[in-house]
Formats: structure tokens, C-alpha cells, sequence
């Protein structure tokens, strides 16, 4: 195991390097505006820009600039995105202190999100396994459809619209400054975002668990927890389910940390200052710094849950032993 | 058994004719690598351990053993399927052990080989007269346009019926699958037909039948085949010699008749009493052997003579400190045992009188 | 004679399916005493399987039409209720499977899936329970059975994984304990061990055994009692003895016609002489006798009228139309002179 992490471990920073390098080049290619020039408006003299470029470092050569940015891939205190490089041009706040400022709106987004597509779509999975073909079935499936296939701001819009502005049962979207996190939850300005990002992902799920359970239930073993005289219940759960729920425990892991990352589309429709609105908005004004500042933070927590999903792996599965 | 029968105490044909097929020293291994982010050898799998066999031309030379053997991995790299780790492999006189390119497409029309799965071997989104054209088209022996009436003559050859040269594997039953791959076999017309268990996923019913077909084809049209299975009932029918694999190794060959009359290594005597017989009183005068443990992994083999973990004659430390070679017993028999069975068959026939 | 442990009466089980309705099991009626050991040995397609899984309530009423009774020491298993079954199964009858590498749950030991068994039908404890898996597997012949407990599956070889499945059947004592093709999926030398252990544990734990199989020396090495199956019905049955130096089915005459056998005289090659044909439709199962199209002594009636299994009450029956002096006759002419 010891081998397989630390071969793992290489791999992961190679991914961020990879990661790191492609954003980079996406950047040097796209026409933009000359950032030094953006940041120091527009009636100053060439000095200033020329000042306003040096700090940026890009009157450096491209490798140089590269490296700058490279050394805030270590994750390690002091250097990961470092403050020195990553800086965003737009509003000259250290992006460091914007992501981890906003970490917490996308983490009560994220978990609770992810508590609620669980509590909805495994169910459904598995009674849509144990009752195949019934009308439990088929509304799962339906609603699975419909759920996978329901572009995630349409269902924000209507959400929005049904249950704030006709029935007003949940609070305006956003959070107004000096609300913490936790007050905003308590408010209840997360229901709807929880509901509208919850639902693809339990749609995705209810099929994965369904499709998963049936599958587990047509093998051998359960033949013979059966002929062992064990309670349906009992074959379900115990023999069935467990081995059904191990690649969804894996792809729940890979999912949440990408939520981490921000959901982009949930938290700018409901006005959340989470890391995806900063992300969103960070693209929009090309601020290369903090777009990259963003990706690194969201491909290193994907890159490590990825990594832990395979380690939990070889815990849940027996047969699995790494090398 | 109440007729006393003359057996031909050689193999047949007669030992002086050069063999097809000739094999020395023949290895494979696999390698077992670990590493961090290079792989290194850490270990081998012995699949075929050093191997000397020769094959003559129209005979049917049985391979039998048990998983972890080798004989299905032999098989693969006399084809050529695989290349040989050590060793050598001559096929009418050339050696063909590493050719590559032009010479070993062409040996490739010479040698043929029917899988054991009817179901997995046929290629379920072709017909079935592709399939059986499909060597044709790929070794241009035939003008195109003469391909769909080759392809029926060797539908008729092996009992299909060649107005379903249209039809889909799915379509057919697991015997006639089976007849497929024999006929895809057939098409080039090669002089040596390596059968890969070729009866163990049918019925009992349809064994006989395809059995009897190989036998057919085999006085047809002169062919030489190389059988393996796991059964020796059915090895043994189907066998002029047959060769006891265990771990990589040939550890006994001979005909059929010695090997059941007069075996001589321990294992093939295990296997002889292990093979059930459907006849009540023969079962019960069997002899006994039945071994201790399970089949050994071929990554680390045991020393000595690889046999001796579980042998009940194993005499130390001899047994496990030299690996014997194989030895010549009886006519046309050879053995590779320090302590081998005495003259006794397994299975003793009952006098007359108890039915 | 004492009250038979088994008594199946007619027994049919039909699936519906989409192409018509697939009649796998269409009336077998035969008993089981105590300690005997029954073979049952048919081909794919004959019904072997789905009468036995339907003896242990593995198929249920909703999957499939089941007519007949199955009588367990005088109860029937047919009507009886879903959670009695429960207790029946595993308890008092037990099956084994084909193949040990699938037939036991990956993810958990092997001790805790044995031990799984005994605290479904006895009230003991976590440990007690253990303590007799690990009991069992000693019984069975695993070494260091107390390391082996806290293995899972995977770790074990094919044959001991066989024998911990066999640890499991017997871990609650039953009466009956049916084996679905126990070897099938075995080498040949570990087949020899599996059944060298059936053999011995069934006299220790005093339990009648039967063997699923289609291999016919199987069962002439471990079965008193042996019935053949095809298309769904018994098509013979009688001792050990009678089968095999007296059958009297044409369908029997072909299984032992068609089978290389180790001890077979060659010259030159004995040809096998192969049942004709192909195995039958279940859904349209030939009129008359099922075995009509493929029997090389058809006459009118067999195309007609399906034949009973007589005699009805003794120990040896076949289901043919034939005279009792054809069949001898044919027997010896046919069958014996090949040996």
C-alpha cells in the first residue's frame, strides 16, 4: 500500500502540473486585454502601466511567468497559492484569502447538497431494484430522466419562481452581508439551492444504485444467503447493498470534491458568494490569476479525493490490494 | 471388460519417421512485476517449464491435466500465439520458434485451433459464413469469387447445413457453434488442429457428436491433432499417446491403453482414480489415491520433483532435491519419477460372475 | 418402511415468459428415506435444477406456476408460508452450489458468513456461533481452521471454498442436503476430495444426500438411488444397480452409449455412438413422449401418447412405451456389449 501512495502521490502533482500548465497556455493564447493596462485605468502614463506590468511579472519571459505561478502548486503552508503570484488584477485582493473567505458558502452548499441527494436517490435506487417493473419503478425512472436531463439553471429559475416568488415559502436568494454561513442556513437560503443541486445528482444516483442493486441481486451469493434461510430484508441490505453501494461510495466521493470546486451555475443563479460565483466571475473579467488560483484549489481536492476514494476502495473490497 | 485385446505396444506411427511437429526445452514464463513507478521482475509464473515433445503426422496426441498445468499456455505458444521464454519449436523441419512477419503467417495456415467456449470464440455481429471466410479472404488462397463455395463445401464437411451461411451465432445451438469453429479451422486446410478443450462446455449428449466428428475429419483429410482437456475419459478415447502435464512439466506420456493399464507416475495415478467411472462395481474395485491439497500455483513451483508436496510415495530427501527426468518404462512410456507405480492398473475389472 | 424424508408429488413448475410458457419441471413424483443418497442426472434443460430449487422455496410462487406437493417429513413446502419456509431452509434442508467462487459473498469472511448461517436459526451468541464455524471447518478438513475463519473468500483455493460451502450446509445439522452440480467447476483431483468428504459427512452427520449432476460416473460412485431426467420428467429411475447393468430407458441407453469411458477397450478407436438430434424446447415440448424425435426405437404410439413411469411402485421405472422384454433385450444387446 505504502508503494501504491507514494506512486499515486506522483501522479497527482504531475495532474496539477498538467492542469496548471494547459489554464496557463489557455490564457497566453486567448486575446485579451492587457491586464497591467486594466488594472491601472485607462488615462495613465506608459510609466504607470509599465510599473503596473513589472509588478505583475509579465514583462518576464513565459517559462518565468509559468514558474512563478508553478511554485503555488505545493500544498504546503506559504507557498500554496502564495500571495505574491496569486493576486488577482481585477480587485487586488490576495485570491488565497477570496477562496478560503468563500469556502464555507460552498461547503454548506456542498454537504448539504450531498446530504440530501443521498437521503433521496439511494432509496429510490433500491426500491426501484427490489420492486422492478412496479410503478415504483417506473416513477423512479421517470423522475431519474427527468432529473439527469433538467438543465441545472432551469431548474434553479423555476424553483425560484415557484416556491419564492409565487408561493413565497423560501427567503429572497443570496446572502446579505454580515450573515454568516450559519445564520444563512438557518434562514433557510439554502433550501432551494440544495433542492435544485441535489436533484441531478439524486437522479444520477437512483440509477447507479438501481442498476448497481439489480445487478448484485442476480449473482451467486445471494442465491446462497437465501438458501441459507436469512430474512429477504437481511439478503438485501446486508448481502446485496453492500457490495451494490461500493463504486457509488466512490463516485460520492469524486462528486462532493468537485462540488468543492464550486458550483458555478447553482450558486450564481442564487446569487451565493461561494467559490464557484468567484470562479465565474473571475473568467469573466480575465483575471488570470485568480481563475488559475481557483482551478488549482478545485483540481487539488479533486485530484486527492480521487486518490481516497481508491484507498476507501481497498477497504470496502476485500479482493482489492494495491501494490 | 471380458475381451482381451491386442494393444500395439508403440505409439503409432513407427518412432523412426521424423516428427511434424518437434519441441525441446521448451519455457514460458510470465514475469510478476512490482514497483513504484518502474516496474521491476520480481517473480516469474512457470507456465511451461521445460518441455521436450514430438508429434507425428496423423496422430492425436492428448494433453491432459489439471489448472495451473500448462497445457492450455503450451498449446498457445506452439501456435505461436505466444513466443517461447527457452526453447525451441521445429514444424516440419524448420524452426519456427521466433519467426515473425511473412514466415509466420504463413505457418499459420499449417496450424489451426478450436477454442473451448462455443459461445465466446464466434464473433456474435458476424455471420457465419464471414466468420468461415474469413481466413480465406485474409491468406488470399482462394479468388474472391470462390470464397462463399469453399465456405459451403466446409459447412457440408462438418454437418451444417450450408443454406445458413447468413445466419448469426446466436441462432445456433452450442454444438453447432462448436462445428463453426471447427469449420473456421478447416478452412485453409492446415495439417495440424490444436483442440482447446473443445467438449467441455457441451452437453454430454452433444460431446459425442462433435467427438465423433473430429474423428471423421481426421481419417478425411489426414489431420494431426493436438487435444487438450481436463477430462481423461474423454483424452484417452480421443488419444493414440496421451501427455500427463503437472505445474509446467510433462511428467508421463504415453498410449492410452499403458498409461490406464500400467500407469507410472504417482500423479497420473491420482488422476486415474479420480476420474469417476459409470459403472458401480469397477468404481468400487478402484484403487484409491486421493490426493492431499490443492493444486499448486505455478509461480513457486517446489523443488525437486514438483510433484513431491503431495505425493504419497515421495521418499525424502531425494524426491525433493532432484527433479527427475523423464525416463522410458514400457514400451512407448516415459515417466518422470524416482519411485514409480508398480505394474498394477488403477482400476481392476471384477471376474465375471459379480453382474 | 419408514416414513420417507422427502415425498414429491407431481410436482410442475411452469415459468410464463414471453415466448410461451416454459414448462421446466411437468410432474416428477419420487421419495427420499432418510440417509439415502439420491442422484439426479439430466442435461441442460432437463429440469435437474429448477425441481430442487423449488424443493428448498428458492423459486417461489411468484416467479413461477407451481402445481403438486413437496412433502417434508409430512409437511408441505408448496403452501407453506414464506417465513416458515425461512425456517426450514438452511436448517433442515440445505443446498450447495456449483461454483464455490461466486456462491460466496466477497466482501465478508468466510467465519463470519458460516457463523451468519447458525445465529439465523439458533439463538446463540456472536462468539458461540463462531466457535462452531470454526468447528466446521475443522470438520471439513481445513487446516488451521481459526486462521482460515477470518479469511475471506478470495484467499481460499477452489476446493476449500467448496468445502467451507459444505461447512455451511451442515453447520445446522440438517436432514437433507441437496448438492447442485458440487464438482462441476472443480479439477479432477479436488473433485475426488469433495466427494470422498460428502461421503464420509454424511454418514457423520447422519443426513440424506442429493447430488445434481450430469456426470454419469459421479453417480455411480456415490448415489444408491438415481433418476434420470429429461425434458422436464423422470424419464427412469431405480438403484445404482439397476441403471447401469439394467436400464431401461432409450434415453439412458443413450447417456452410457455416448460417454467416453476410462476403462473402454481401444482398437483402433471405439466410435461413440451419439444421441441423435438436439435438446428439446421446453415451451414445445414434442407431443407423446418427449424424447420421440431423438429415439432410435420411436414406433407410433411414442408420437401419441405420453408414457407413464412404471411401474408405478417399484424401485425401478422407466418412462417407455417399449416391452419390459424390448428393453432387456436392447439393453444387452446394445449397451452391455460395449463393454
Amino acid at each position: 500500500m505504502g508503494r501504491y501512495l507514494i506512486r499515486r502521490t506522483l501522479f497527482m502533482i504531475l495532474v496539477l502540473f498538467i492542469v496548471s500548465l494547459i489554464t496557463f497556455i489557455i490564457f497566453v493564447k486567448l486575446p485579451a486585454a492587457d491586464p497591467a493596462r486594466r488594472a491601472v485605468g485607462r488615462a495613465t502614463s506608459p510609466e504607470n502601466v509599465e510599473a503596473a506590468r513589472h509588478a505583475f511579472g509579465l514583462d518576464r519571459p513565459l517559462y518565468v511567468q509559468y514558474a512563478r505561478f508553478a511554485k503555488g502548486l505545493v500544498p504546503w503552508p506559504g507557498l500554496f497559492l502564495n500571495e505574491d503570484v496569486y493576486f488577482s488584477y481585477a480587485n487586488f485582493v490576495p485570491v488565497k484569502e477570496e477562496i478560503f473567505g468563500r469556502l464555507p458558502v460552498t461547503l454548506a452548499l456542498a454537504i448539504g447538497a450531498a446530504t440530501l441527494w443521498l437521503l433521496i436517490g439511494i432509496p429510490i435506487g433500491i426500491i426501484s431494484a427490489v420492486r422492478r417493473r412496479s410503478i415504483w419503478d417506473r416513477g423512479a425512472m421517470i423522475f431519474a430522466l427527468i432529473g439527469v436531463s433538467a438543465p441545472v439553471f432551469w431548474l434553479a429559475y423555476l424553483f425560484l419562481y415557484i416556491f419564492w416568488f409565487k408561493l413565497e415559502w423560501a427567503p429572497p436568494s443570496g446572502i446579505p452581508i454580515g450573515t454568516s454561513v450559519m445564520e444563512a442556513v438557518l434562514q433557510g437560503r439554502f433550501i432551494l439551492p440544495w433542492m435544485v443541486l441535489s436533484l441531478t445528482f439524486a437522479a444520477f444516483y437512483a440509477r447507479m444504485v438501481r442498476g448497481n442493486l439489480i445487478e448484485t441481486m442476480g449473482e451467486d451469493y445471494i442465491r446462497t444467503a437465501r438458501a441459507k434461510g436469512l430474512s429477504e430484508k437481511r439478503v438485501i441490505y446486508r448481502h446485496g447493498l453492500r457490495a451494490a453501494l461500493t463504486p457509488v461510495v466512490t463516485m460520492f466521493g469524486l462528486d462532493l470534491a468537485g462540488l468543492l470546486g464550486g458550483a458555478f451555475i447553482t450558486e450564481t443563479v442564487f446569487n451565493l458568494p461561494g467559490v464557484g460565483q468567484y470562479a465565474v466571475n473571475a473568467i469573466f473579467n480575465q483575471d488570470f490569476p485568480s481563475v488559475m488560483g481557483v482551478t488549482i484549489f478545485g483540481a487539488f481536492f479533486i485530484a486527492l479525493a480521487n486518490l481516497l476514494v481508491d484507498v476507501a476502495y481497498a477497504f470496502l473490497d476485500p479482493r482489492v490490494r494495491y501494490t | 471388460m471380458s475381451v482381451e485385446v491386442t494393444e500395439r505396444a508403440e505409439p503409432k506411427p513407427e518412432p523412426e519417421e521424423t516428427p511434424l511437429i518437434r519441441i525441446r526445452g521448451l519455457r514460458k514464463l510470465f514475469p510478476i512485476t512490482r514497483g513504484i513507478l518502474f516496474q521491476k521482475r520480481v517473480g516469474n509464473v512457470h507456465a511451461v517449464d521445460g518441455v521436450d515433445l514430438d508429434i507425428y503426422k496423423g496422430e492425436t496426441l492428448g494433453l491432459v491435466g489439471e489448472t495451473g498445468c500448462g497445457k492450455s499456455t503450451l498449446a498457445r505458444v506452439i501456435m505461436r500465439l505466444y513466443e517461447p521464454t527457452e526453447g525451441s519449436i521445429e514444424f516440419e523441419g524448420r524452426d519456427i520458434t521466433h519467426s515473425t512477419g511473412r514466415e509466420l503467417r504463413d505457418f499459420r495456415r499449417e496450424m489451426q485451433m478450436i477454442f473451448q467456449d462455443p459461445f465466446a470464440s464466434l464473433n456474435p455481429r458476424k455471420t457465419v459464413g464471414a466468420i468461415i471466410g474469413t481466413p480465406f479472404r485474409l491468406h488470399n488462397v482462394v479468388p474472391r469469387n470462390k470464397i462463399k463455395s469453399e465456405v459451403q463445401n466446409v459447412m457440408e464437411l462438418v454437418g451444417l447445413n450450408p443454406e445458413h451461411y447468413n445466419r448469426y451465432p446466436h441462432e445456433f445451438s452450442g454444438g453447432q457453434r462448436q462445428r463453426i469453429g471447427v469449420a473456421r479451422s478447416l478452412a485453409l486446410k492446415p495439417k495440424v488442429i490444436v483442440c482447446d478443450e473443445p467438449v467441455s462446455a457441451l452437453d454430454v449428449s452433444i460431446q459425442a457428436q462433435v467427438l465423433n466428428l473430429l474423428e471423421d475429419l481426421q481419417e478425411e483429410l489426414g489431420l494431426t491433432y493436438l487435444f487438450i482437456a481436463h477430462d481423461l475419459s474423454v483424452v484417452k478415447h480421443v488419444s493414440d499417446r496421451v501427455a500427463v502435464m503437472y505445474l509446467g512439466k510433462i511428467v508421463e506420456m504415453a498410449t492410452g491403453q499403458t498409461l490406464y493399464r500400467n500407469p507410472k507416475h504417482p500423479y497420473t495415478g491420482a488422476l486415474l482414480s479420480a476420474v469417476p467411472i459409470p459403472d458401480p462395481d469397477l468404481a468400487a474395485s478402484k484403487r484409491r489415491i486421493i490426493l492431499e491439497g490443492d493444486v499448486p500455483s505455478p509461480i513457486d513451483p517446489p523443488s525437486g520433483c514438483r510433484f513431491h508436496p503431495r505425493c504419497p510415495n515421495a521418499q525424502f530427501p531425494r524426491c525433493s532435491e532432484e527433479d527427475p527426468p523423464l525416463e522410458p518404462h514400457h514400451p512407448g512410456q516415459v515417466a518422470a519419477c524416482h519411485f514409480p507405480l508398480e505394474d498394477r492398473a488403477i482400476i481392476e475389472a471384477e471376474p465375471a460372475g459379480s453382474r | 418402511m419408514a416414513e420417507p424424508l422427502l415425498e414429491v408429488k407431481d410436482l410442475k413448475v411452469h415459468f410464463p415468459t414471453d415466448d410461451g410458457i416454459v414448462k421446466a419441471v411437468d410432474g416428477i413424483s419420487f421419495t427420499v428415506q432418510p440417509g439415502e443418497t439420491l442422484g439426479v442426472v439430466g442435461e441442460s434443460g432437463s429440469g435437474k435444477s429448477v425441481g430442487f430449487l423449488t424443493v428448498m422455496g428458492l423459486i417461489t410462487r411468484q416467479q413461477a406456476q407451481i402445481e403438486g406437493e413437496i412433502l417434508f417429513q409430512g409437511q408441505d413446502l408448496v403452501t407453506m408460508p414464506g417465513d416458515e419456509m425461512r425456517t426450514v431452509r438452511g436448517e433442515k434442508i440445505s443446498m450447495i452450489f456449483q461454483d464455490p467462487m461466486t456462491s460466496l459473498h466477497p466482501y465478508y469472511k468466510v467465519g463470519d458468513q458460516i457463523a451468519e448461517a447458525v445465529r439465523t436459526h439458533q439463538k446463540v451468541s456472536k462468539r458461540e456461533a463462531h466457535e462452531q464455524a470454526v468447528e466446521m471447518l475443522r470438520r471439513v478438513g481445513i487446516p488451521r481452521p481459526d486462521d482460515r475463519a477470518d479469511q475471506y473468500p478470495h484467499e481460499f483455493s477452489g476446493g476449500m471454498r467448496q468445502r467451507a460451502m459444505i461447512a455451511m450446509a451442515l453447520s445446522l445439522n440438517p436432514d437433507l442436503l441437496i448438492a447442485d452440480e458440487p464438482t462441476t467447476a472443480l479439477d479432477v483431483t479436488v473433485q475426488a476430495q469433495i466427494l470422498d468428504l460428502l461421503d464420509r459427512l454424511k454418514e457423520e452427520f447422519n443426513a440424506a444426500v442429493i447430488i445434481i449432476t450430469h456426470d454419469l460416473g459421479v453417480v455411480a460412485e456415490h448415489c444408491d438411488h438415481i433418476q434420470v431426467m429429461y425434458a422436464g420428467k423422470i424419464v427412469e429411475a431405480g438403484d445404482r444397480r439397476d441403471i447401469y447393468y439394467n436400464a431401461h430407458h432409450p434415453y439412458t441407453w443413450g447417456l452410457l452409449r455416448s460417454i467416453p469411458r476410462l476403462d473402454e477397450a481401444a482398437v483402433d478407436k471405439e466410435r461413440l455412438v451419439p444421441i441423435q438430434g438436439l435438446p428439446p424446447s421446453l415451451i414445445f415440448v414434442p407431443q407423446g413422449c418427449a424424447f420421440n424425435p431423438r429415439c432410435p426405437h420411436v414406433f407410433e404410439r411414442c408420437r401419441t401418447e405420453v408414457p407413464e413411469l412404471l411401474p408405478a411402485d417399484g424401485h425401478h421405472a422407466s418412462r417407455c412405451h417399449l416391452s419390459l422384454a424390448d428393453k432387456e433385450r436392447i439393453f444387452h444387446e446394445e449397451v452391455m456389449a460395449r463393454t
